[in-house]
């Protein structure tokens, strides 16, 4: 028989099924609501443009990936420096962090993608050796990586602490990628997304663009606490399945 | 922290003098990659365009196996655990290591250099011999802080050999781009002159910097588990 001091400790936020809460029911709904005007304005009511027909319209899922994205990974170089500062040593940080560069990865993957297409459309080439364009897929790696540490295994607070000097290593690392690229490209060919991206913005594709950035911040926002609460969630989890096993041999012991 | 670093540089350095694995696997398997570019290259020309960029490209690879190799000599009785446990301090721990790296990528180099004016008919020039040896000594920092932090942050843990190129390679691309492009002025690589080489230089000095501070700083509490 298990004594009453070995047994299993469950709180509340270990115990709970779902990780929704009013809150981020709301957030949901919200985000849901302004995707749909995202995609009434985006695909009907703004104009094709005068030069990439409706090819234009990736434009607005294009800025709304790649800003995401940079917000994801701010956040995650945030948090990691918050995790490490004074020794805070809070895993909540932790897991926002982690939870951040798991959002920017994959959107970070789609903005690659969206601009891709893009520039098959607009300049018949599915890449372009463009400073911003490679940085960006280096960006995309570096965070590939940090997620691969993040599964290294060890202790939670291990995990936290080579993560977070992960996150802060790569901040170092990305404008230096980015000045390097842009040095080598300076030398070789003078041709840049931006002057061959030259979009005139009506005002009805800039309301359009503005819109994007709304719905996909709602969207960052309501991903992000879920997927934080799913990391506490599997941090509770492998806590209790060790005090668990522990349980098991003393039950063992006990016979 | 200086006394610790020169320590332990000449420690690794003595296991590597002892157990002959960089001279006997390492050198070979850079001048065996140096052949196999030549093998997919197939000309002459294109391949002494490219000598400077293989050259590079070749360090960068045996890089890892040194990394690995390393921290392969520190994880395996623990002795990492037992430094840790004597109290010395990570950054002499840091910097030792990173210097005896800095010296097996020297001759390192040194090899692939030779094997490129043999194998790809590269031709050194006098105007830029003090180019290119700043360039070498300059990436070599570079690639050895870097090596060696990123080695620290992977070594011990289950799945280090595939994780280790993947964190590594993205980081010294800017070392890839600087230093080929400034060994091709220092060589007159495709009519480049001397004084474009410089610039690159430059790139690499901030690298070192950036990252000998990063580094240091960072490889304690990596370590420190």
């Amino acid at each position: 028989m298990p004594s009453p001091d070995t047994e299993i400790a469950t709180t509340p936020s270990q115990s709970r099924a779902s990780t929704g809460t009013p809150f981020t029911r709301a957030l949901g709904l919200a985000t849901v609501i302004a995707m749909a005007i995202l995609g009434l304005f985006g695909l009907i009511l703004s104009p094709a443009d005068v030069q990439q027909g409706d090819s234009v319209r990736i434009l607005y899922i294009h800025v709304g990936t790649v800003w995401i994205a940079y917000v994801a990974f701010g956040v995650t170089a945030l948090s990691s420096g918050a995790y490490l500062w004074k020794r805070t040593t809070s895993l909540t940080w932790d897991r926002f962090a982690g939870a951040s560069a798991g959002i920017g990865v994959l959107f970070m993957a789609l903005t690659l993608l969206a601009g891709s297409l893009w520039g098959r459309l607009s300049w018949g080439k599915f890449w372009v050796w463009d400073a911003r364009v490679t940085s960006t897929a280096f960006m995309f790696i570096t965070y590939v990586g940090y997620l691969a540490v993040r599964g290294l295994g060890g202790s939670h607070q291990q995990r936290a602490r080579r993560s977070a000097v992960v996150a802060l290593l790569a901040v170092l690392e990305i404008p230096l990628v980015h000045f390097s690229v842009k040095l080598w490209r300076g030398l070789h060919q003078d041709s840049s997304v931006a002057d061959r991206t030259h979009v005139n913005l009506h005002g009805l594709m800039l309301f359009s663009l503005f819109v994007s950035l709304v719905a996909f911040s709602l969207l960052y926002a309501w991903l992000l606490i879920h997927r934080q609460r799913v990391l506490a969630m599997q941090d509770a989890l492998d806590d209790t399945g060790l005090d668990y096993a522990l349980q098991l041999r003393r039950d063992e012991g006990d016979q | 922290m200086l006394r610790v670093a020169r320590l332990v540089a000449a420690k690794d350095l003595r296991v590597e003098l002892r157990s002959r694995v960089v001279t006997n696997q390492v050198l070979p398997f850079a001048a065996i990659v140096m052949v196999m570019f030549a093998f997919a290259l197939n000309s002459d020309a294109v391949v002494s365009r490219v000598a400077p960029g293989l050259v590079w490209l070749a360090t960068l690879f045996s890089l890892l196996i040194l990394v690995q190799r390393s921290f392969a000599i520190e994880s395996a009785d623990g002795a990492t655990d037992a430094l840790r446990a004597a109290g010395v301090d990570p950054a002499g721990i840091y910097l030792g290591k990173a210097i005896a790296l800095a010296v097996e990528l020297a001759a390192l180099e040194l090899v692939l250099l030779i094997s490129a004016v043999v194998l790809y008919s590269t031709e050194l020039r006098v105007g830029g011999v003090v180019l290119l040896v700043t360039t070498f000594v300059a990436a070599t920092c570079g690639l050895a802080l870097v090596g060696t932090l990123y080695g620290g942050l992977a070594s011990g843990v289950r799945g280090r050999e595939t994780l280790l190129p993947l964190l590594l390679l993205p980081v010294v691309a800017p070392v890839l781009i600087g230093a080929t492009r400034a060994t091709e002025s220092a060589l007159g690589t495709g009519g480049a002159t001397v004084a474009d080489g410089w610039p690159w230089v430059g790139l690499l000095a901030v690298f070192v910097a950036l990252f000998g501070v990063g580094g240091t700083l960072a490889f304690g509490p990596l370590i420190e588990e």
